[in-house]
């Protein structure tokens, strides 16, 4: 489903992602986890290109993502991803934020996209705040309409770039939960995060990044009872 | 002081009827002026560097020289520059206009810069293309942001629109002028226009906070 092959990143002087190879399967849940600063993030946005890589080649699917006659827009469509921040459009309901892309971008009509999106946010759980303003939900909520605003694409993959880290203690587990039942209809998903509970029990694989370079790739049960690396064993042993 | 507004009651009427010349003119130059800012504010936000520099070219010209010169620039230059003398009202539209797109259109950048950037990333992310980005998300957040800041220029350009008068259009200021000298006695009838002008002011201050609350609603 997704290809990465050396991937290089650099802002100005600072080289962020060194070289990054691997590959996603249809299916698969993965999460990418690593110190602050080690490229996570980076790599994630060099998927749908909110990043352009310095070098190497991203494919999703059959497409060469980083080939310059690729339609990027055509590319994000069938790309889902949500944000830290969640990033709701603030001046449009709940329900319009579902609505806008499939109308604009796919050309569904009304009916269509409203009948999504009214069964996204059933899945959810907040059909009841379809036609509330954004600045009205709790982040919690918000982080749950960006997951349904992102699926209303019918997206063949999603991108999760630490999808709790502003979210209060509280709230993160019903966040949790929604990603966790997307994970059980079968979505590809990349998910950047902190939680490493969440990490062992709901990916198939562990990527574990430093410094820009992919040092560990492997199943949650290996990754967090045996880890190969001294870096990654450094980083259990803060987190956990 | 004496002051003796009875000689002017009956020019009341002929007075008043600036106000629709007045308007027609700041309506038109206001609407002409605010397309014209949201284009050079894209040009100064775009990464094309030709656009860019016109737009910057354009608004240091227009902020750089006094308003009444550039109206009687257009009036008076018109023969040699079109081939033809254009109308008194043509050349107060269009120089209002172009000098308020200057203005609005620094408004605006501030604006659309002050939109947070994830609302730009989310747009990408869901492969809206950029000029629906523009239109549908970032421009109707910028516009709430900047909405006083917007009011005000419009204020500005219907108070300033008092020196139409200068090339002879029969708004409010040259009407009351006029009645003036009629009588040979100026203080009244400009008092009268001041008057009128600020309670144009003072009903466009009311229509721009009723907007702003109208705006506000997602809040």
């Amino acid at each position: 489903m997704i290809k990465v092959e050396d991937l290089h990143k650099s802002f100005g002087k600072l080289e962020v992602l060194k070289g990054i190879t691997t590959s996603i399967q249809e299916g698969e849940v993965v999460a990418i986890i690593g110190p602050s600063g080690s490229g996570k993030s980076t790599f994630l946005r060099c998927l749908n290109l909110l990043e352009i890589p310095t070098s190497g080649r991203v494919w999703i699917g059959e497409e060469d993502v980083t080939d310059k006659k690729t339609n990027i827009m055509k590319v994000r469509q069938n790309v889902g991803m949500v944000f830290q921040h969640f990033y709701l459009f603030p001046h449009k309901t709940v329900l319009q934020n579902l609505t806008y892309a499939p109308m604009k971008v796919k050309g569904l009509s009304k009916d269509e996209a409203e009948k999504i999106a009214y069964a996204l946010l059933e899945k959810v759980g907040l059909s009841e705040k379809a036609n509330e303003y954004p600045t009205r939900l709790s982040g919690g909520q918000k982080q749950r309409v960006a997951i349904a605003r992102a699926l209303a694409m019918q997206p063949n993959v999603m991108l999760f770039d630490e999808p709790t880290s502003a979210l209060d203690p509280e709230m993160v587990k019903e966040v949790l939960e929604v990603m966790k039942s997307l994970a059980h209809t079968g979505m590809t998903m990349a998910i950047v995060t902190h939680e490493m509970g969440f990490a062992r029990e709901v990916a198939d694989r562990v990527l574990f990044l430093d410094d820009g370079v992919l040092v560990e790739d492997a199943p949650p049960i290996e990754f967090f009872s045996n880890p190969k690396s001294k870096r990654a064993k450094d980083f259990l042993e803060k987190m956990l | 002081m004496s002051l003796d507004f009875t000689p002017f009651i009956p020019s009341l009427p002929y007075i008043l009827e600036g106000i629709f010349v007045t308007l027609k003119i700041v309506l038109l130059a206001g609407v002409l002026g605010f397309a014209l800012g949201i284009i050079l504010s894209l040009f100064k936000i775009s990464s094309i560097k030709i656009l860019l520099w016109i737009a910057d070219i354009y608004t240091s010209i227009f902020r750089g020289t006094p308003l009444v010169l550039q109206l009687m620039l257009i009036y008076y230059g018109s023969p040699q520059v079109f081939g033809y003398q254009i109308q008194p009202y043509t050349a107060a539209i269009l120089s209002f206009a172009l000098n308020s797109g200057a203005y609005v259109s620094e408004i605006i950048r501030a604006g659309i810069l002050a939109v947070d950037k994830g609302q730009r990333e989310a747009a990408q992310a869901l492969g809206v293309p950029y000029g629906k980005m523009m239109w549908d998300i970032i421009l109707p957040q910028a516009l709430k942001n900047i909405l006083p800041a917007l009011m005000n220029e419009f204020i500005t350009l219907t108070k300033e629109s008092a020196i139409v008068t200068t090339i002879g259009v029969m708004d409010i200021m040259r009407r009351s002028y006029q009645v003036g000298a009629e009588n040979y006695s100026f203080f009244e009838p400009l008092l009268i226009a001041g008057l009128i002008y600020y309670l144009m002011v003072i009903t466009l201050t009311f229509l721009g906070k009723a907007l702003e609350r109208r705006m506000r609603r997602s809040d």
